[in-house]
């Protein structure tokens, strides 16, 4: 789902031009007041052109000629198709991506426990299927019984096949991806056409797109300017008689579409769904418009401290052996020790005494014999040619040596108390009786992190770090890493409390979370985003599911919320500040003979054409061409939303102001000059 | 602009800025409920007025209590105005013996005194007698400046309320307003005004032969108790009908200066109210700088329009200036100076003929009500109307900073949009309205005076100024025609008296009703805190913005209407009959 963006490849763009002839429908332009205003003065005006060329008109006041009824009109209808275009190229984009997952849909035939065979469409909550090898897994649900390795890549475009396994925090699949490896028997939890992929489908083509509390807002604010400006227009049509140079409907009509913001209003829907897709590029599947608005207003940030903050894994970071004790032969205590051990712990401590020149071991005609971890004995280690090394948690070896008739050297305290104070983990080695030392293993906080949380710090986000650790280790971890705070010894209650509280102190809270036992949080925060891999649990209670599973993207999901309601605040200053060039353009040169002395053609007004447009007509044929064409020439802004920078919000005021408000005010002067050069000066109006 | 204009503008601005936090500071604490150094004078007479209200007094009212209560008392005070108007021929103190005016006329009139407007198509010593200027007017002076302040603290507490849906308590608001700040204010007005020659009597009329040899009839009355009220509680209606050109009301420069002072005193001051009680006084400075701003623009241009002359009046050979229509004690400095004053604060008195101004210059007087009465403006009455601009930049620009819109740590949501939408676009549409229709209709040809962009501009001018409750005329508009000089046989004309009315009622309550449920969508609402991503309101940048955003609403609302009119008038070299 990763392909590059393409706002105008040909067949999206041969569709979106369809598609916005269609959406010509009143009953879909009703749903933007401004569009509306625009499409009712295109029927009314248009009417007139008709009456003209039929010579039926002619018998109001100051009628307009019907070439120039015939141009607006024109200009008019174009207005609208520009919107719909702009909505239906942001329609578009979604849809290539839709029709892929649907063909994944289609006729997968789902095969029961008790063998009969039905179609994937026919599956209810609770059926029970079996799926093996090369099958294709028929909707949502839950592993009950196995464990099976599954290509995924259809919904998260990930190509490396994920262990799904009964019970724990892996047991989800998602209909339409396919085992490649052995057989899972899975419990169905999704309703008739409500898969996850249905949704998918039905939120990336906007099909279920509902407008946003943000949205419904401005929509207000701006069918009260439009309302202002019907006013405006109204009442100057007794203004301009009474001052003996009455206007015709057509040229008040022209003013009125050139004055409501059809900007905005035209790709307010666009903007909306741009910011939807923008989430699924970087696979992000937001399950309302809401939850993308709320998460441009998010105050604190949850972030789980290991796989987000730290590399996932401990590593061993130094050797502290105690009096008496060389740090080679320490070293390679530790390292035989943890010749058996997988982890990625083990692992770094063979590395690590590798770096201290300690090479490979040749245990001759001993047979070492691995003593694996248990939760009982909390330390592994091996024994061979009558050695037993033991490594493990502090207490633990103690227990062991003491056992053994051993005692702890006095230094062994301090040095577990030290590392411990450092956000380390220490792990204690052991031969027979004695304490060699201590391994100190280290959370490796992520490269690049501090950087990033200073960055949302200046878009005033607080950062929280979620640990498991104990309180001195994650103080440490959350000093080295730069976040603002932690949450030690975190239990996923101890998570909702923290939420709540930062919710009644007014505070948007975006967490993410992966585990059954999230929900709950997920559930209750401002922004829950459920990692993929996750319970399906843990996905129903999220209001966002990242595909790629990567807890870092919250802050990328924080970006696109903003960003969204930046370009939406953006558009919309454009669009007012194009007024004032507007009414530069259009009024002296409609009021250009009013008052004028006896003998003169023109009159006081006429000073006021700063602008120097050829005529009224052109003046107004100019300005409805500048509003027609600045539509389409925004859409890409639209789709792509106006840059963020994270820095604080009135340094962010002041350059968006300067950008779209003053550039807003002066870009119309010039473009409508340059129409009005070419409409003028070419085709001579 | 010349040095005694220059002068008097930096004396004015360093007065009120350095009264704005002392004035607004005891007004925040008197609306608080703190004690204060009148409290001791005043608790008892307080509790006594609030028993007369009843238990209504006694409650915390939610924005729905608090609105009939304030829709009740206005109508009640509708309705004894009508008839104590009604009633003039039956009056004490009436020494001309002067008539009820026409029904139409008394009902504009009453609306616009219970609307804080003092539009008036009336001359007050050939109209009314001195017990209608007391019991009726004057009374009206007090409680609907109170009024106006009122709905600006239950807006603030609303704002500022962090749990319920108390907006604190209209009868209360009310009373306070008018027994700490509006009565001391008043009285010390009076008795500075009484010192520099203002009469204030009941005497009758005072019949005189000038030495040209024609008899003269000076009117007679309580001004300067009047003329302190009128100034202080944003009023404008004056005792005489040239208000406050008259030198009976209005003697020298000193008192002149006094007078313009006295209008911006309170409006100016209730900006650090505001920033006392949401408990950040730069919140107000930030409001105070961006009224401060409009208000010297709008000074400056109309003193060097003013010193300018017109062009009509350069063909005809005219140097030095405008001065037709000004008197000579106060020059082109006092006078354009007043004119700015009294319609940034929605006043209304005049000290010059505001219909004599140059094009340009009688621009500026539109055009500063036209913002809908937010540069200072009337008491109360300009601070809730520019908290309505306020929330209009906040919820444009704040989502350019990428976050919901949020004041003060509220949000801004579709409601509150609405409700703003309809508070600050009410009286702009309003103004449009009844100027269209009146041109519409032709109904409203029979009160214009002059011809040209003049008679239009008149037009434009009395349901501008009725809309924003300013009160301040084209004097050309009338809607009373009196034959004879006096009551007898006059006659009103009905379209421009009930069109204005309807002018007044929609400016005025429509706003108020939709402010007090912002207040009320406000008041309980959860308070975000303070972060680097939030978006400011106390600093430069965003007072640059809000004086966009005012300027742009009435720019965008009225440009073709002051082109038509003033702008194309001080372009031309024509003279319209």
């Amino acid at each position: 789902m990763n392909q590059a963006p393409t706002i105008f490849n040909p067949s999206t763009l041969a569709t979106a031009t369809l598609e916005s002839v269609r959406k010509l429908d009143p009953r879909h332009v009703v749903k933007s007041p401004v569009m509306f205003v625009v499409e009712v003065s295109a029927v009314l005006i248009t009417g007139i052109w008709v009456a003209q060329a039929l010579g039926v008109s002619g018998s109001g006041v100051g009628d307009a000629p019907a070439w120039f009824s015939f141009t607006v009109a024109v200009l008019l209808w174009l207005t609208v198709l520009f919107a719909n275009f702009a909505e239906s190229v942001a329609e578009g984009r979604g849809k290539a991506q839709a029709d892929a997952l649907r063909s994944m849909r289609s006729d997968t035939q789902a095969r029961m426990t008790d063998g009969t065979t039905r179609p994937a469409a026919d599956l209810a909550q609770g059926d029970l299927v079996v799926v093996e090898t090369g099958e294709t897994i028929p909707g949502d649900g839950t592993i009950v019984e196995g464990i099976a390795s599954v290509d995924e890549s259809a919904i998260t475009g990930e190509s490396a096949p994920v262990i799904r396994e009964a019970g724990g925090d892996r047991s989800a699949v998602t209909g339409g991806t396919r085992v490649l490896s052995d057989r899972i028997v899975v419990e169905i939890t999704q309703q008739p056409g409500q898969s996850f992929l249905d949704r998918m489908i039905a939120l990336i083509e906007g099909a279920s797109r509902k407008k946003t509390p943000n949205e419904i807002a401005l929509n207000i604010l701006l069918a009260g300017l439009t309302i202002v400006f019907l006013a405006v227009v109204l009442t100057l049509a007794p203004f301009a008689d009474y001052a003996g140079t009455p206007v015709s409907v057509v040229m008040l009509a022209s003013l009125l579409i050139a004055l409501i913001p059809t900007t905005i209003g035209a790709l307010l829907p666009a903007i909306g769904i741009a910011g939807m897709d923008r989430l699924v590029r970087r696979n992000v599947l937001a399950l309302s418009g809401r939850s993308v608005e709320a998460s441009g207003d998010v105050d604190v940030l949850l972030l789980d401290k290991t796989g987000t903050i730290t590399l996932g894994n401990r590593q061993a970071h130094e050797f502290v052996p105690m009096p008496g004790v060389s740090e080679t032969d320490l070293a390679e205590a530790a390292q035989i020790a943890s010749l058996a051990d997988e982890t990625p712990e083990g692992r770094s401590i063979v590395i690590l005494a590798k770096q201290l020149g300690i090479r490979e071991h040749d245990f001759g005609d001993a047979q070492p014999e691995f003593v694996p971890f248990t939760a009982e004995t909390r330390m592994s280690g091996v024994d061979f040619a009558g050695n037993r090394l033991r490594k493990g948690a502090g207490d633990a070896i103690l227990g062991w040596i003491e056992s053994q008739g051993g005692r702890a050297p006095a230094e062994l305290g301090p040095a577990l108390e030290r590392i411990a104070k450092d956000g380390g983990t220490p792990l204690a080695v052991s031969r027979d009786s004695q304490v060699l030392g201590v391994i100190h293993l280290k959370d490796v906080v992520k490269e690049g992190m501090s950087e990033r949380f200073d960055q949302l710090r200046a878009m005033g986000i607080r950062t929280v770090m979620v640990t498991g650790d104990n309180p001195l280790t994650a103080a440490k971890i959350a000093d080295e890493a730069g976040v603002d705070d932690f949450l030690a010894e975190a239990t996923p209650e101890a998570k909702l409390e923290l939420i709540r509280n930062e919710q009644s102190s007014g505070r948007m809270v975006a967490m993410t979370g992966d585990g059954t036992n999230d929900a709950p949080a997920l559930a209750q925060a401002d922004v829950g985003v459920a990692m993929n891999t996750g319970t399906q649990a843990a996905r129903e209670a999220g209001n966002m599911v990242d595909l790629d599973s990567n807890p870092t993207k919250l802050i990328e999901i924080v970006e696109v919320g903003k960003q969204l309601l930046i370009t939406r605040g953006a558009l919309t200053t454009f669009s007012i500040a194009n007024d004032v060039a507007k009414y530069f353009a259009i009024l002296p040169a409609m009021f250009a003979a009013t008052y004028a002395l006896a003998g003169e053609s023109e009159g006081p007004l006429a000073s006021l054409n700063i602008m120097h447009l050829g005529t009224p007509e052109s003046a107004i044929l100019s300005a409805l061409i500048f509003n027609a064409l600045v539509i389409p020439a925004l859409v890409p802004l639209a789709l792509r939303g106006v840059s963020y920078r994270p820095v604080g919000a009135t340094a962010l005021l002041r350059r968006n102001l300067l950008i779209y408000g003053v550039g807003g005010l002066i870009l119309p002067f010039v473009g409508i000059k340059l129409i009005d050069l070419i409409v003028h000066g070419i085709f001579g109006v | 602009m010349d040095w005694p204009g220059i002068g008097q503008l930096a004396l004015l601005v360093g007065l009120l800025t350095a009264l704005t936090p002392l004035l607004g500071g005891y007004m925040a604490r008197v609306f608080s409920g703190e004690r204060v150094w009148l409290t001791p004078l005043l608790a008892p007479v307080e509790r006594g007025a609030l028993r007369l209200f009843g238990a209504e007094a006694e409650r915390d009212q939610n924005w729905k209590r608090y609105g009939l209560s304030l829709l009740a008392f206005s109508a009640a005070s509708w309705v004894v105005l009508y008839l104590i108007l009604a009633t003039q021929s039956i009056h004490p103190w009436n020494p001309q013996g002067l008539g009820a005016m026409p029904w139409d006329v008394n009902f504009n009139t009453t609306t616009s005194f219970v609307t804080n407007t003092n539009w008036q198509f009336y001359a007050g010593e050939t109209t009314l007698s001195n017990f209608s200027q007391m019991a009726g007017l004057a009374v009206q002076n007090f409680v609907s400046a109170a009024v106006g302040i009122a709905v600006a603290i239950a807006l603030i507490r609303g704002i500022v309320s962090r749990s319920g849906d108390s907006l604190g308590n209209f009868w209360r608001d009310l009373t306070r307003a008018i027994l700490y700040i509006l009565l001391p204010l008043s009285i010390l007005a009076t008795i500075f005004f009484i010192s520099q020659g203002v009469i204030q009597n009941l005497s009758d009329y005072v019949r005189l032969t000038t030495l040209t040899g024609h008899e003269q009839v000076l009117g007679m009355g309580p001004n300067a108790s009047q003329e302190a009220i009128k100034l202080i509680g944003t009023n404008g209606g004056g005792f005489f009908n040239v208000n406050s050109a008259m030198p009976f009301s209005n003697p020298s420069g000193l008192t002149n200066f006094v007078q313009v002072f006295l209008i911006l005193l309170i409006p100016t001051a209730l900006t650090a109210t505001f920033g006392r009680m949401v408990g950040s006084r730069r919140q107000g400075w930030a409001i105070f700088a961006a009224m401060m701003a409009l208000f010297l623009v709008a000074v400056v241009v109309v003193h060097l329009a003013e010193s300018n002359g017109s062009p009509a009046q350069h063909l005809a050979g005219i140097a030095g200036g405008n001065m037709e229509g000004k008197e000579t004690r106060f020059g082109i400095s006092g006078s354009s100076l007043f004119a700015a004053v009294t319609t940034v604060a929605s006043c209304g008195a005049v000290n010059a003929a505001m219909e004599s101004l140059t094009g340009l210059g009688g621009a500026v007087p539109m055009a500063n009500m036209m913002t809908g009465e937010v540069i200072f403006g009337g008491v109360g009455a300009g601070l809730y109307g520019m908290l309505m601009m306020v929330l209009l930049a906040v919820f444009l620009a704040g989502l350019m900073v990428g976050r919901t819109p949020e004041y003060l740590g509220k949000r801004i949501g579709a409601r509150e949009v609405k409700l703003v939408a309809i508070a600050a676009l009410a009286t702009p549409l309003t103004m449009l309205a009844g100027s269209g229709l009146a041109m519409a209709t032709k109904w409203g040809d029979p009160s214009i005076y002059n011809g040209g962009p003049q008679g239009f501009s008149e037009t434009l001018y009395a349901y501008v100024s009725q809309a924003a409750n300013n009160g301040s005329a084209f004097a050309g508009y009338t809607g009373f025609l009196q034959p004879n000089g006096d009551n007898v046989g006059a006659f009103g004309i009905t379209f421009a008296d009930l069109m204005g009315s309807a002018a007044l009622f929609a400016g005025r309550f429509i706003p108020i009703i939709a402010i007090l449920a912002v207040a009320g969508a406000l008041a309980g609402k959860r308070v975000a805190p303070e972060g680097a991503g939030t978006f400011r309101t106390d600093n430069p940048t965003f007072v640059v913005l809000l004086i966009g955003v005012v300027l742009l609403v009435a720019l965008l609302t009225f440009v073709p209407a002051l082109l038509l009119g003033p702008i194309v008038q001080s372009l031309s070299e024509g003279l319209f009959a």
